[in-house]
């Protein structure tokens, strides 16, 4: 990354999925309905913070160092923790929309704020991870634009992982930074499984289980049976006491989510 | 050939004393012939429990310091004459017994004996590490309650890590033996259930010993509960053991249920 402060926006991907339609008009002279067909894009949010004019400062520092970040991009606006009324909010989109940065769609909005002209509220968005926004080569003109800093996927390097075939045992510590760890059979109670990324467990996790521990927010646990002693993903850490009881014997996911930890069933 | 075994626990006081006597008696009692070997140099028990401490003159460290013979230490029990004990040290600690002393002492006693039972003391310092360092097979010593099964799943660990078959890569075979279970207790549920047991540690079930006055009594009079009254519940359950350690197939009954449950749980577990 560039040098220099790095002044990270918080930039979430947000799906937005329309909803499969079926319209039915009243008169039908043609038999055919019209389809409406969902689609699903990532959107990036920006969560505008007060004073707005400091923030577009900002806002326009991050683009002087990344030209043409949000050229191109579905861009939501995320108000809910914004104090604004309609005037200030009519005002902050027109300086986004001096910036080239257009805005699809308006988040945590309420209804008071819309007026007609403005992009349409938006409900239902799912969290994706932060991205980070790329930093233009400091030797970079600016004559140079766009497609030169467009976001490439990272070249696809095969992470590393490890199998474990065997049930880990009490006082077993099996400890792998360099990615996923998989363990076909059980972690026994006071046994504990280290990884740099996901967990795996294929039978009762009755130990501990680190994921993400050399810092990967990402990281996940799965286990087949949750008795867990202690769980904790990127250094954010659960004691089974802290746990739901209606988790525990069940078939789980963990990952983290604003710095806590969520679970949900699997089936 | 010889066939070592380790009756190990982790935890102190769940019977790993008691189960080595009743096993090498059991297994003598098959015309095989046995050698129980006490590692709990420091507190030893086993010569109790078979009734030849009066008869104690070398044990296990006066043969691995050099000082005696194993054929001076090695005491044969007066009722079975396949039946051998070779006593640990009372005077001592468990930093007398070296590596290649045990080593030479268990080479020597292969060369002798068809079976040789290794009473493992408690904990996972040297002297357990040792008891196992040599063995062939493992019989893990639990009792339903969970400090007892997460201790044996830690010894289970160290079974598959330090001991020379893991180091040579290969796998250690290792069996449960439940003792002290109680099948009113464990009706009632303030015991781990058969089931659970297994579940937690995953390995074959050897048998499973009721909790018995006959052991204490056995223990009282000098003699391995297979000996003591080879009709008791505990005797029956320790001669099943030892059939199913010699490699027979032998149903499996849990204590105070019906037949046909042992059946399923064995069923299950062997396959």
């Amino acid at each position: 990354m560039g040098a220099g402060v790095n002044h990270l926006l918080t930039v979430n991907r947000v799906g937005i999925e329309k909803e499969k339609l079926t319209k039915i008009s009243n008169v039908l002279t043609d038999a055919r309905s019209i389809r409406i067909k969902g689609r699903s894009f990532l959107a990036l949010m920006l969560s505008p913070e007060l004073p707005l004019d400091e923030w577009l400062a900002r806002l326009d520092d991050l683009a002087g160092r990344s030209a043409g970040f949000f050229l191109e991009r579905p861009i939501v606006l995320d108000v809910a923790e914004l104090d604004i009324d309609r005037h200030q909010l009519k005002g902050l989109l027109d300086e986004l929309a001096r910036r080239n940065v257009r805005v699809m769609g308006i988040e945590g909005g309420r209804p008071s704020l819309f007026e007609p002209g403005m992009p349409p509220a938006m409900r239902g968005g799912r969290p994706a991870p932060d991205i980070e926004v790329p930093a233009a080569e400091p030797v970079a003109t600016a004559a140079e634009t766009a497609p030169a800093v467009r976001r490439e996927p990272q070249a696809a390097k095969a992470l590393s992982s490890m199998i474990v075939r065997e049930p880990v045992r009490s006082g077993q510590s099996i400890i792998f930074p360099e990615g996923d760890v998989t363990v076909i059979g059980s972690v026994a109670s006071g046994a504990e499984i280290i990884a740099g990324g996901s967990v795996h467990i294929y039978g009762t996790l009755r130990g501990r289980a680190l994921a993400g521990s050399v810092g990967n927010a990402g990281a996940r646990i799965f286990c087949r049976r949750l008795e867990a002693e202690l769980l904790a993903i990127d250094g954010v850490y659960k004691t089974a006491e802290d746990m739901a009881p209606d988790l525990r014997g069940q078939a789980v996911q963990l990952w983290l989510e604003n710095d806590s930890i969520k679970a949900e069933r699997l089936n | 050939m010889a066939k070592v075994v380790v009756v190990t626990s982790g935890k102190g006081g769940v019977g790993k004393t008691t189960s080595s006597a009743a096993l090498g008696a059991a297994l003598a009692q098959r015309n095989e012939k046995t050698v129980v070997v006490d590692f709990d140099v420091g507190l030893r028990n086993l010569d109790l429990v078979m009734g030849a401490e009066r008869r104690v003159v070398y044990d296990l460290v006066n043969v691995i310091q050099g000082d005696a013979k194993l054929t001076q230490a090695v005491i044969r029990d007066k009722r079975l004459d396949t039946l051998y004990l070779l006593p640990a040290s009372q005077t001592r600690d468990k930093d007398s017994l070296t590596p290649e002393g045990v080593e030479r002492v268990m080479n020597e006693l292969k060369e002798q004996f068809d079976w040789i039972i290794c009473d493992s003391p408690a904990g996972i310092e040297r002297g357990a590490t040792l008891a196992m360092r040599h063995a062939d097979v493992a019989v893990v010593v639990t009792n339903p309650e969970v400090s007892s099964v997460r201790d044996s799943d830690r010894i289970i660990g160290l079974l598959d890590a330090k001991t020379e078959k893991a180091e040579r890569g290969e796998r250690m075979e290792k069996h449960l033996l439940l003792t002290r279970y109680d099948p009113a207790r464990a009706e009632r549920g303030d015991m781990l259930k058969v089931d659970d047991v297994l579940e937690i540690l995953s390995i074959p079930l050897l048998g499973i010993v009721p909790e018995s006055m006959d052991v204490l009594k056995a223990s009282n009079i000098g003699a391995p509960v297979t000996l003591a009254d080879s009709r008791s519940a505990p005797a029956l359950a320790y001669l099943d053991a030892a059939r199913r350690l010699a490699g027979e197939t032998v149903p499996m009954t849990i204590p105070g249920e019906k037949r046909g449950i042992f059946g399923k749980i064995f069923g299950r577990r062997a396959a």
